[in-house]
């Protein structure tokens, strides 16, 4: 009898097939997988160079199938202008967690952004340091509680969490800055979508782009990864509103 | 040629392909001259947000494959030893220059040799060094500077040339090499290409197993024995038996040195001088060999800093003669009538000491 079942799901070749060192229920995974996908889809992952950052996402190289480098803290969107002005040719990201980009690495996205730096960063909003053990960092919310904020986030003493893609939107440079969360399916659905558009962006070599993700970590937050789920929609997205920010030729959008 | 011209020239000429930069006095001449020519050349010239940017960005940028380097003095290079780090870690060729300023800190802006430990002993973090050349006039400068890019690549690892403020401003004639060869230099397997046909390429600095971190420090280990045996350079000047004092010196100190050499040789007190060129690897076999000659009464470290070369030179010379130091710091250069005056004063110091042992 003749085989007549078909696959419709696989695995990216851009995704290795290896067991992860991610917490259960972390979104890493899904983000990782989203990326690869788009590598994928466009053909590039053959001209692909991916830039790691410090912090969980430290070993992307291990599960990206595409060359890559291991950058300095926050140091990633350096790493990527270096690259890309040398190799204009290759489709370039960085992949960067929010005391990363937001806290240590500012200067070095923002100046990226602003200079239009044709590469693509995928930046990865948690609200806490996952790696060094859930640490306050400087998209933590109001009042939340972490390792190094035991009372809760105090406004007072240290200001209120930065909205990278509203921030970033506001430079005058064009650039594509979406914010998508990856809490379930449609909205993973419309965080492949908005991924996808950045890297096109880039191919076409129109602008700097980037696409922040709500992210869990349900360790770090101390809840199950069901109810860390429910967090983040609850608690995250009113903070920060998904959309998108800047787009070029639709300015007005933002 | 201004020195700072001159060095920006010669790094075109030896296939620089991407300059990044952040200005500081006394280099801005560098990155002027060149954010006309690279553009011309059809290749890259960016002016960064900071040394941190910039140098982060050479690591990136190195990581291509192509010839790229950076200048910069003394506070921006602080800023750099991160990525210097990083980039000695993750074995990338990469060329970076110091036109030294007075420090600590903010320090000033007149010449200086203050780095050198900086420069010679690591810089950042972990265990690691950077081969450090160090011209002592403008057409030095140049041959140095196509040299270190050809050391980037034979070496995969960081090489630094160090000039005080004096080589960057001052104007020499220089001559540029018509035909410019290399000796042939392996393939650049290592660079992030794109994973066409290959298995992807990493290059990164981070190994969590202890025992691949120490795999990696020996290989970088090997290298700087490598470079104790095949890059030693230095020049020695009117060395001869009847040298009483010989100076160590380097740069635009080793200049001056010379001028006060001549002069007291024509007042009939010969004094030789060592000028070393390669600071790390350090000429120690052979400044030990000069130190040693029965006619040397003392060796004279002379800096535009406060002892930092003295210590390297005091482990060449092993205890075999007493090592001494001269210097001014902070941005003043030392007269030659300085330097006559403290060699003239070691002289008789030493004669008086001989004396008293005979005496004893």
């Amino acid at each position: 009898m003749a085989d007549t079942r078909t696959s419709i799901f696989s695995r990216p070749e851009a995704l290795y097939d290896r067991v992860t060192h991610y917490c259960p229920g972390c979104t890493h995974g899904v983000a990782h997988r989203l990326v690869a996908e788009v590598l994928d889809e466009l053909g590039v992952r053959e001209k692909a160079l991916g830039i790691a950052p410090v912090g969980c996402s430290v070993f992307m190289y291990n599960y990206i199938n595409c060359d890559c480098l291991e950058a300095a803290h926050g140091r990633a969107p350096a790493f990527a202008t270096g690259f890309k002005r040398l190799r204009p040719d290759m489709i370039v990201f960085t992949y960067q967690g929010d005391g990363d980009l937001a806290s240590i690495g500012t200067n070095e996205i923002i100046h990226a952004a602003n200079r239009g730096e044709k590469f693509t960063t995928i930046f990865i909003n948690n609200a806490v340091y996952g790696m060094t053990g859930g640490q306050m960092a400087p998209t933590t919310l109001p009042g939340q509680v972490t390792t190094t904020s035991p009372m809760g986030r105090d406004v007072n003493d240290i200001g209120y969490p930065i909205r990278v893609a509203e921030m970033l939107a506001s430079l005058k440079t064009p650039s594509y800055i979406e914010r998508v969360s990856v809490h379930s399916p449609r909205h993973i659905i419309k965080a492949k979508q908005a991924i996808r558009k950045a890297f096109i962006y880039q191919k076409e070599n129109r602008c700097f782009s980037l696409v922040e993700v709500l992210s869990t970590c349900p360790t770090n937050w101390g809840k199950t990864p069901s109810e860390a789920i429910q967090w983040l929609e609850a608690q995250m997205i009113p903070y920060y509103p998904l959309g998108c920010f800047k787009e070029p030729g639709k300015e007005e959008e933002s | 040629m201004k020195g700072n011209e001159a060095i920006a020239e010669a790094a075109l000429r030896a296939g620089a392909e991407g300059y990044f930069c952040y200005p500081i006095t006394p280099q801005s001449e560098v990155a002027e001259y060149l954010s006309r020519r690279m553009p011309e050349l059809g290749r890259v010239f960016l002016q960064a947000e900071s040394e941190v940017a910039v140098s982060n960005m050479l690591f990136g940028a190195a990581s291509t494959g192509k010839r790229v380097f950076t200048t910069s003095s003394s506070p921006g290079i602080s800023l750099m030893q991160e990525a210097i780090s990083y980039m000695a870690g993750a074995l990338l060729p990469v060329v970076i220059v110091n036109i030294m300023r007075g420090g600590p800190g903010l320090g000033g802006i007149l010449p200086a040799q203050s780095d050198y430990f900086q420069a010679t002993k690591g810089g950042g973090h972990g265990d690691y060094r950077v081969l450090v050349l160090a011209p002592s006039s403008i057409q030095e400068a140049v041959d140095l500077m196509m040299l270190a890019f050809h050391l980037a690549d034979k070496y995969r690892n960081p090489i630094m040339m160090i000039g005080d403020g004096m080589i960057g401003q001052m104007m020499e004639p220089v001559e540029f090499p018509d035909d410019y060869k290399e000796p042939p230099l392996p393939p650049k397997d290592w660079a992030a290409t794109g994973a066409r046909g290959r298995e992807p390429v990493i290059i990164k600095s981070l190994f969590l197993d202890p025992l691949l971190l120490e795999k990696n420090a020996l290989i970088m280990h090997q290298k700087y024995e490598q470079m104790k045996r095949e890059e030693i350079r230095f020049e020695l000047y009117k060395i001869n038996p009847k040298n009483k004092i010989l100076i160590v010196a380097y740069g635009t100190m080793a200049r001056i040195c010379q001028t006060a050499i001549d002069e007291l040789e024509s007042e009939g007190t010969s004094v030789g001088l060592f000028r070393p060129i390669t600071l790390f690897p350090f000429p120690e076999k052979d400044i030990n060999k000069e130190a040693k000659k029965k006619n040397i009464r003392a060796v004279l470290t002379i800096e535009m800093s406060l002892a930092q070369m003295m210590e390297d030179v005091e482990k060449a010379v092993l205890g075999a003669k007493p090592v001494k130091f001269f210097g001014r710091t902070g941005g003043i250069v030392p007269s030659p009538d300085e330097v006559k005056e403290e060699v003239l004063k070691l002289i008789k110091e030493k004669t008086r000491s001989t004396g008293k042992t005979k005496q004893n």
